[in-house]
């Protein structure tokens, strides 16, 4: 009954089609909301609430020097895709990570990809991640991106495009469990009638995947995998320590560490433990003030020094920055049809790139009609979204572009597709509808796998397009059935 | 030309080539430690606070002299006169429970203490159950609600007795739900650490209150703050089962100082810091492996062979303090054997690091 008043609006819904009617995938869970009534349901949501902050799954507010912890607002409802369009959606992920595994190595090595003028080699050798100093190295196994977080998002027409790729740290994976287990203690018998594929497995394949590309040197088939954070202050130190404890590997920051004869040592109870393997959760820029920033106080002075000696392995490898940068995202079909010979399963996004000259006079003569991002950001910020901007704001990106064209591309909007969402307003709540993304997450180890599901954001703010958890997004869990209803 | 003098790094800790799953970062170790030691101390004020509460009922018309001649030493045993003095100008019910319970800027009192157990749980997230964290986070949670002084205000006995409840859970959950490695050591060491040295200050509280009123020693006034040394460590019932008498000095003394079966007398602590000590160390018991932890061992055969004559004869204050400072010696000891590690220079290991670079190009 909650769903009568619900409209689907102008945009692609994931759970009506454009007749208004609820797709088969979503029929048990329009069943169990028809069932359900306001009460219930605000109740289920206080408690999945007051459980997530009892268990502290919560993010610390930066700015705030009241060490304010909140939860990432969490929607009840779920989010469900039937499982032959997720095949499509695996397929396509596993085609573009192998792809952008492929880039990176050449690039690294002997920069076929540039040779061949697939790609013009000024934006590869001048962008802002690529680590000059790694050329020729090589890297346990030949993979550099073990972790992948792909931003995925439909347009009107239900197509599922590629908005970015997060080859550096991908963050969300410990929200994607926590809503599933939080989802089955909300509505357990829903859960067990759809028949939705376990995500629970994504902390054990992700151990192996660590313990997978340990160093070649080592003897032992035992290596000691640590995590490394930044440390407690970190707004997303509940996903280090949550990760940590799933894969029961110690959690360390930079000053647990020190590193002597290039070998990586942890300070424990009973002296200097080696360590072999690091899934770091810190930015290439702040491992090691030796090479990197010298003000970096999270990193430790040798960790690089010891990585290339081939006696302690990072994932993801440094350098792999230089593949999510959103200029190169423009290139990755050609880098899918160059390495692979197939063309890409998902598409991208359309995008003009602002250092081309014919697509710099378009995007200076559309700006109020396009959207804006700097090539380096992430988490929302350093964005212009035209249609919605004042005078002021587009003009101000006009002279940034033309300051520095290379820094940025241009994007049409993209009326991401909606979900029902539960909104409590003053008089009462509703579903409405919102825009919502998927990050699925990737896993390259022995093989590649993707957790069927990933996380669905939600941007709760009305209309808005943001849906990044600082910028006022949600979650849901998502569920990719056995079946296609 | 003259050659630059490098600073070197500073040498560390040994190299321990193993790889078990068992290892424990001295960080965490010590984590451990103090979030267990503050969840002990900020049960031991809220006993402490909630007894002498209760005792100022009967003794309704006391003037400021009187007053301050009662909470001072309270004050002394479970925080900073000094700091308690630049907030408030009288130590009388009223502000000194305010300091040792509210007051953030007191690192002692129980808000502190809470925040500070949460803090290094949270630091430890990975390592304690997650009954364990929940209740200390449901505990903080409440600390930082509007909620926390509501309670207090509408009755200080049901706030003091909230807060024991977390400590006795999260003591509780710990011992059926954390397995039993190093890190257990290590919270048990801070625990028992915490409340042997409590009960010395409570019993000291006595030797404060005795000396500026000699006069009324044995009256009815003496007997009820005896009363409350033993309710301030959870042992009036334990005391009375024991004795089945009047409650005597002395015997109250003793007790708290001797009792091998009372769970917080200072020698039970000691039996079981003592075990832990040994389990960590891997020695054979009686077998000890630095001054602080001989010190210590002396000091408990000391309670196996004297009586509480002879510790009254020796003073019961200067017996008390030597027990204070073995157990900070422990501690220090503690720290320095399982969670120091030398200080790195961050630029001299910069330049340490550079060079071995270069040459390996």
């Amino acid at each position: 009954m909650l769903l009568e008043t619900y409209d689907r609006g102008n945009f692609c819904d994931e759970m009506h089609d454009e007749a208004g009617a609820v797709r088969p995938h979503y029929a048990r869970v329009a069943e169990h909301l028809r069932h359900l009534d306001e009460a219930e349901h605000k109740r289920k949501q206080t408690a999945v609430d007051l459980a997530f902050m009892r268990g502290g799954v919560t993010f610390t507010v930066y700015n705030d020097d009241q060490g304010t912890e909140r939860i990432f607002p969490f929607d009840l409802v779920p989010r469900v895709i039937p499982d032959s369009e997720w095949q499509t959606i695996e397929k396509g992920l596993i085609q573009r990570i192998t792809a952008l595994n492929l880039f990176l190595h050449d690039i690294y090595h002997e920069q076929k990809i540039l040779k061949d003028r697939v790609i013009p080699p000024h934006y590869i050798l001048g962008a802002k991640h690529f680590r000059r100093e790694f050329m020729g190295f090589n890297v346990p196994k030949d993979i550099y991106v073990h972790i992948c977080g792909t931003d995925l998002i439909r347009d009107r027409q239900g197509n599922y495009l590629v908005l970015e790729d997060n080859l550096r740290c991908p963050s969300g994976a410990s929200y994607m469990l926590e809503n599933r287990a939080a989802l089955k203690r909300a509505f357990p018998d829903l859960y067990r009638s759809a028949r939705v594929h376990p995500v629970d497995n994504y902390a054990a394949d992700l151990r192996k995947v660590l313990q997978y590309v340990s160093p070649p040197s080592l003897s032992t088939s035992q290596p000691n995998v640590v995590l490394m954070t930044p440390g407690v202050f970190n707004s997303a130190y509940f996903e280090h320590s949550f990760l940590a404890r799933q894969m029961g590997i110690p959690i360390v920051e930079g000053r647990d560490l020190v590193v002597r004869d290039a070998r990586v040592y942890m300070r424990t109870t009973s002296g200097l433990v080696p360590v072999d393997v690091i899934y770091r959760r810190i930015d290439d820029d702040f491992l090691d003030p030796t090479v990197f920033r010298p003000d970096s106080l999270l990193g430790v002075p040798g960790l690089v020094h010891a990585y290339r000696s081939g006696n302690v392995s990072l994932a993801n490898s440094i350098g792999t920055g230089v593949a999510d940068d959103k200029v190169v995202y423009y290139f990755v079909p050609r880098i899918i049809k160059y390495y692979l010979g197939e063309d890409p399963i998902l598409p991208n996004v359309g995008t003009f790139l602002a250092s081309e000259p014919e697509d710099r006079v378009f995007i200076m003569e559309n700006l109020e009609k396009l959207v804006v991002k700097s090539a380096n950001e992430a988490g929302g910020y350093g964005m212009l979204m035209g249609p919605w901007a004042t005078k002021g704001e587009i003009e101000a990106f006009r002279e940034q572009i033309r300051a520095n064209p290379r820094n940025f591309i241009a994007q049409h909007p993209i009326s991401l597709s909606r979900h029902p969402t539960w909104c409590q307003g003053e008089a009462g709540g509703a579903f409405e509808g919102r825009h919502v993304d998927l990050r699925p997450y990737i896993l390259y180890g022995e093989k590649v796998t993707v957790t069927p599901g990933g996380l669905t954001r939600v941007a709760l703010k009305k209309g808005s397009l943001v849906v990044n958890s600082s910028q006022g997004g949600g979650s849901k869990d998502t569920w990719v059935l056995h079946g296609d209803s | 030309m003259s050659e630059t003098i490098l600073p070197l790094p500073t040498a560390q800790k040994p190299i321990n080539d193993r790889r078990d799953s068992q290892v424990m970062l001295s960080r965490v170790a010590n984590s451990l430690y103090w979030m267990s030691r503050y969840i002990e101390r900020s049960e031991n004020v809220a006993r402490l606070l909630d007894v002498n509460l209760q005792l100022m009922l009967d003794f309704a018309d006391l003037n400021d002299q009187q007053l301050k001649e009662h909470w001072l030493p309270i004050l002394c045993s479970a925080g900073d006169e000094e700091t308690f003095f630049r907030f408030y100008e009288r130590a009388n019910s009223e502000s000194v429970t305010e300091f040792l319970t509210f007051r953030e800027e007191n690192p002692n009192s129980i808000i502190s203490c809470l925040f500070t157990a949460r803090e290094n749980a949270r630091q430890v997230r990975d390592q304690i159950s997650l009954e364990m964290f929940e209740t200390l986070n449901e505990c903080y949670l409440f600390l930082k609600s509007r909620n926390a002084r509501e309670v207090w205000q509408g009755g200080a006995h049901e706030f003091y007795g909230q807060i024991k409840r977390y400590s006795h859970l999260f003591q509780g959950l710990t011992g059926s739900t954390f397995t039993r490695n190093e890190g257990y050591e290590f919270i048990n060491l801070g625990k028992f650490l915490e409340r042997a040295d409590k009960t010395t200050r409570i019993l000291d509280i006595k030797y404060h209150i005795l000396l500026p009123s000699v006069a009324d020693v044995g009256g009815a006034v003496d007997a009820a703050q005896w009363q409350a040394i033993l309710r301030s460590a959870s042992a009036l019932e334990a005391y009375r089962r024991f004795h089945v008498e009047d409650i005597l000095p002395r015997k109250v003394a003793e007790f708290l100082i001797f009792s091998t079966t009372f769970p917080r007398s200072i020698r039970s602590c000691m039996e079981h810091l003592d075990n832990d000590l040994h389990r960590l160390s891997g020695r054979e018991k009686r077998e000890y492996r630095s001054a602080e932890e001989r010190a210590f061992g002396k000091l408990l055969s000391d309670l196996n062979f004297l009586t509480i004559d002879d510790i009254l004869a020796e003073g019961l204050h200067e017996f008390l303090q030597k027990v204070q400072t073995t157990l900070d010696r422990l501690d220090d000891h503690i720290y320095q054997e399982y969670m120091y590690h030398p200080p790195v220079d961050i630029q001299a290991e910069i330049l340490l690091h550079q060079q071995q670079m270069q040459q390996q190009q």
